[in-house]
């Protein structure tokens, strides 16, 4: 009887598939081109264009005032500090002072959305790696966020609060009181969130070791933001290249130097407690005054180009604004953070599994339309 | 997963691997308990449509953009055309014509239809901040849900309203 013999040189063949448009762990109508063999990863290539709305030949179109409501549209769940860029910008390019009031608000404002835009990342985060628990309780913290803007502006998510020159109009009278007792509950969920997500064995195991980012590699990638910042790379605009009050504020700049999925969640747990800080020392000496300079009807920026940087919660958006001395701009790009760290999402995670992939994206925090725009 | 080729495994014994798992689940479970067995405090959902008649939104809260009348249907715009200049995406059209104003005897401009299209409305707020007779302020009406699109098409000054005494000294 002849011995069965068993053939092992099994030859596994590459294949390809594809991830979304509408992929839940895609956060939006992001297509990612997957070739895989078994479920290794060897390729991961973005398809962009599924939510492009030409926002920068629509900048040409639009005056200045306009252009703002347009950048909430990019990275919506920062939109205040989108709006901010572009007020800076053309505030620059006007050399117009604005009142230390405006400045300080629109510091603890940035702050409050920046702490939104990562409670609501935290809650995905969970959801993505499997844990349900975590969404609920992050839109339940981002709720009092949304309160207190939509008590002081009006919106939840899309604020369009900015204009050149200031403040729509002034905070309101709860502003003060409801973002106090904000910082005084949010403080108390912080470790929640550790003891529910960051202490939790399971994701732990999901995260460390998984999507490895060299700090050189983030430098030559332009990674910007948290993704940046737990590789070991200082790069936080707010630090290195401060606007409205936060020259006057003092914290930390979260960094870590694994650079690995862990790290870059920790950073943002550990960025939240610094926002916490920083509208703690603005909140109760907000100074009197206006709330806005008064500005031409029609803003004319003088002939020339204009750069302002903001640090966005993910990462560095730069605004471009190339003008000729008319009503609108001659050109308006763009830097927008997604775009950048969506870039080094093939380096990182060639070799890992489908399931790393999806927790790579989770904490790389990505948001569709402002890689579009 | 990535964890099996770690070395988590080996720098971490067998029995406190175990005990450390089950440790952090229970910590995690201990807080969702609390909340389980507290489920009336600190409850944040709203029960929308059954609590319709107490739902009071901020007063600043951008629902759609109205124009307020006075008991004697009049309203405050003078068919200046700085919403419809502000506005970005062209929700705003002002239809105006000249008629004979009954006081001075003069032709003035005044507005026939202020027509707001609700739908390419997208609340950013700069028709208010441009119209310099506060004529059209934001509504706090936010069920906006209609069957067909031509019923977001709104003409907001009244029929037979006219501009108030005043408003343009």
């Amino acid at each position: 009887m002849e011995p069965i013999v068993v053939n092992n040189n099994f030859k596994s063949e590459e294949y390809f598939i594809n991830m979304g448009p509408q992929h839940p762990a895609t956060h939006g109508v992001l297509r990612l081109l997957l070739t895989i063999d078994g479920e290794i990863i060897k390729k991961v290539e973005p398809d962009l264009g599924y939510i492009h709305r030409s926002i920068e030949k629509m900048c040409e179109r639009d005056s200045y005032q306009q252009i703002v409501h347009l950048t909430d549209r990019m990275d919506y769940l920062s939109s205040n500090i989108n709006n901010e860029a572009v007020c800076l910008a053309v505030e620059n390019a006007l050399q117009l002072e604005v009142p230390e009031r405006v400045k300080v608000v629109r510091t603890i404002i940035g702050e409050l959305t920046r702490i939104a835009s990562h409670t609501l990342w935290w809650g995905v985060t969970g959801m993505d790696v499997g844990a349900f628990t975590t969404f609920f309780y992050g839109f339940r913290d981002r709720e009092m966020i949304n309160d207190i803007f939509e008590e002081t502006c009006g919106a939840r998510l899309t604020m369009n609060y900015n204009i050149p020159g200031g403040l729509m109009f002034d905070i309101h009278p709860n502003f003060v009181k409801r973002t106090k007792e904000f910082v005084a509950h949010f403080k108390t969920k912080l470790p929640e969130y550790d003891a529910l997500l960051t202490n939790n064995v399971i994701f732990q195991h999901r995260t460390k070791g998984v999507g490895v980012l060299t700090k050189e590699d983030a430098i030559s990638f332009g990674a910007s933001g948290p993704v940046g910042r737990a590789s070991g790379y200082s790069c936080d605009v707010r630090v290195h290249h401060p606007y409205s009050a936060l020259d006057k504020v003092k914290f930390k700049e979260a960094i870590r130097t694994e650079g690995d999925t862990f790290a870059r969640y920790k950073v943002r747990i550990q960025e939240m407690w610094e926002s916490l800080s920083i509208i703690e020392q603005l909140i109760d000496n907000i100074p009197e005054g206006d709330h806005k300079v008064a500005t031409n009807a029609v803003i004319k920026l003088p002939k020339g180009e204009f750069y302002q940087r903001v640090e966005t919660a993910r990462g560095e958006l730069g605004v471009y604004i190339i003008s000729t001395g008319t009503k609108n701009a001659h050109r308006v790009k763009f830097r927008s953070p997604g775009f950048s760290n969506l870039s080094l999402l093939n380096h990182i995670s060639v070799g890992s599994k489908i399931g790393d992939l999806v927790a790579i994206m989770a904490t790389l925090d990505l948001v569709i339309p402002d890689i579009d725009r | 997963m990535a964890w099996l080729n770690n070395s988590i495994l080996e720098d971490m014994g067998y029995f406190s691997d175990i005990y450390q798992g089950i440790k952090s689940l229970l910590t995690g479970m201990s807080i969702t308990g609390k909340y389980f067995l507290n489920f009336r405090k600190g409850s944040i959902t709203q029960q929308y449509p059954e609590n319709r008649e107490t739902l009071k939104m901020f007063e600043r809260f951008r629902g759609e953009v109205i124009m307020p009348h006075d008991e004697n249907n009049e309203h405050r715009c003078t068919g200046c055309q700085a919403c419809e200049i502000a506005c970005p995406n062209g929700s705003i059209e002002i239809i105006w014509d000249r008629q004979l104003d009954e006081e001075s005897g003069k032709k003035k401009k005044m507005i026939d239809k202020h027509i707001y299209h609700l739908g390419m409305c997208t609340m950013c707020g700069l028709c208010i901040e441009a119209c310099p007779t506060d004529a059209i302020k934001w509504g706090q009406n936010f069920e906006n849900s209609v069957y067909d699109r031509k019923y977001l098409d709104r003409v907001l000054n009244k029929p037979g309203s006219k501009l108030m005494k005043g408003v343009e000294e």
